[in-house]
């Protein structure tokens, strides 16, 4: 056997997050940019599997900037990108104002996993199976991106241009993630994540609902909010299968190892009668 | 790479990037810490780093640099975690063993007397392909509950 791609691979350990932004703006100008390392929950996974990953790796788990308490601040909540799942269910403060993300990282592997994966990692590895995701979609969260040039911040709904594919620049990282808080007052929230399994297993569908901001994982090449179904509740619609039809319109769930297509479809329709607002008689 | 595993310091010269599971395994010879997947789903090569249960096989040593690590290896050292490893040998929560070095450390981050569901919930991470679980809750309710 020949040795391990882990006992190979080049990491870099920036000592600031300044310091790690110097890194990145030079690779990329060199054109062979890092790649960011948070908890490593996903990246080992594809290193151990023998997936040839190419480059060297900036290791961000040591920068204390990158992982405050979350913490409400200018109106928002705010995650530093290193904030682990965790660390979510730890916090008052996500518990008292947006406790779907609370229920969604208890559902997020095992405790080990939960230890270690970040809502930054979750974001940055942009599987359309992300169980924040849904969730920091229906609550309109903010991505903020620094660099050399200062901050962006971009809607998580805007941050995938397509599977996998978003819009961080090679010399960019996520710092932060921010959710308004006033969308959320006495909104009724709503996280339902169907799998085979409670831990350790990945959604076939996930459904998340803040009041009637209703977004989906897994059915799409990128986490999606029912933008049509919302306008209808928007303008007092009651009938489930109206909003039903409404959500075949918007969501086209593939074939996989996990489910299939039409079982993903159902299932996402179904799941709709929970948000409580919806008659099924109508 | 300066290490603390088991209370004792360690200065290492092994890559960044190997997985902590092969540095505690081939460099400090601590072979209790077992493989399964290698993917994080078992969590047979569980440990402790300051305390919370992580998978080794997905930790890069060098964020593991200036850490406080519990291994397996460790246990006998601490009256309440000789009381656990007691437990498991009562209670037969052991048959081929691959998974029982992770469970114990999985049980050693769980909160003091532990509920059934926070002990179900603490070693969900934790596969079993023997024991059925049941065995399992029983030596950790035994020694912690
Ligand atoms: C057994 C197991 C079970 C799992 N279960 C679930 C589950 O139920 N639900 C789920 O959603 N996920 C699950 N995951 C996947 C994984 O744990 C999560 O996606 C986690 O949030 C990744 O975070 P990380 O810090 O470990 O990411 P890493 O592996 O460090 O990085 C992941 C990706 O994000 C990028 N990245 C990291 N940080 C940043 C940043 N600050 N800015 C920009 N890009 C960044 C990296 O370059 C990489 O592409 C599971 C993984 C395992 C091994
Ligand atoms: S070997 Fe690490 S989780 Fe299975
Ligand atoms: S005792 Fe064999 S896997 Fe648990």
């Amino acid at each position: 056997m020949g040795q391990p791609a882990t006992d190979r691979i080049e990491i870099v350990k920036p000592q600031s997050l300044r310091h790690a932004i110097d890194w990145l703006t030079s690779a990329a100008e060199d054109g062979s940019p890092l790649t960011l390392l948070a908890g490593g929950t996903d990246i080992y996974v594809l290193l151990n599997a023998g997936v040839p990953l190419q480059g060297r790796f900036l290791d961000l788990w040591g920068l204390t900037e990158l992982r405050p308490a979350p913490v409400v601040s200018g109106g928002s909540l705010v995650f530093g990108a290193l904030t682990t799942y965790t660390d979510c269910i730890r916090s008052a403060l996500v518990q008292k104002h947006l406790p779907i993300l609370v229920q969604a990282s208890r559902e997020v592997g095992g405790v080990q996993i939960q230890n270690r994966g970040t809502l930054g990692g979750n974001i940055g590895n942009g599987s359309p199976a992300g169980d924040s995701l849904p969730v920091l979609a229906a609550a309109d969260a903010q991505v903020v991106l620094a660099s050399v040039n200062g901050e962006r911040t971009v809607p998580l709904t805007e941050f995938y241009s397509s599977y996998r594919k978003t819009v961080r620049r090679p010399y960019e990282l996520i710092v932060r993630v921010e959710v308004p808080l006033a969308p959320l007052q006495k909104q009724k929230q709503i996280f339902r994540k169907v799998g085979t399994r409670a831990a350790q297993a990945i959604s076939k569908v996930v459904m998340a609902a803040v009041g009637p901001q209703i977004a989906f994982g897994s059915v799409g090449p990128t986490v999606v909010r029912a933008r049509k179904v919302e306008a209808y509740l928007r303008e007092g619609g009651r009938s489930l299968a109206a909003a039903q039809r409404l959500l075949k319109q918007e969501i086209h769930p593939i074939d996989d190892v996990r489910s299939t297509g039409v079982y993903r479809l159902k299932v996402a329709q179904n799941l709709l009668a929970e948000l409580g607002t919806l008659d099924a008689h109508k | 790479m300066k290490l603390t595993v088991n209370g004792q310091a360690h200065a290492i010269s092994a890559a960044p990037g190997k997985r902590l599971l092969d540095t505690l395994r081939e460099d400090l010879k601590l072979t209790g810490t077992k493989e399964g997947c290698g993917e994080g789903e078992c969590g047979a090569c569980t440990v402790l780093i300051d305390g919370e249960a992580v998978n080794s096989c997905l930790v890069p040593t060098c964020q593991a640099e200036g850490t406080k690590i519990l291994t397996v290896e460790g246990l006998a050292q601490n009256p309440r975690w000789r009381k656990l490893q007691k437990a498991f040998l009562e209670c037969n929560a052991a048959q081929c063993g691959i998974c029982t070095p992770g469970m114990m450390l999985s049980a050693c981050a769980l909160p003091p007397q532990p509920t059934l569901q926070q002990i179900r919930v603490g070693l969900a991470g934790n596969l079993c392909r023997c024991t059925g679980y049941v065995k399992i809750y029983d030596a950790v309710k035994k020694a912690l509950g």
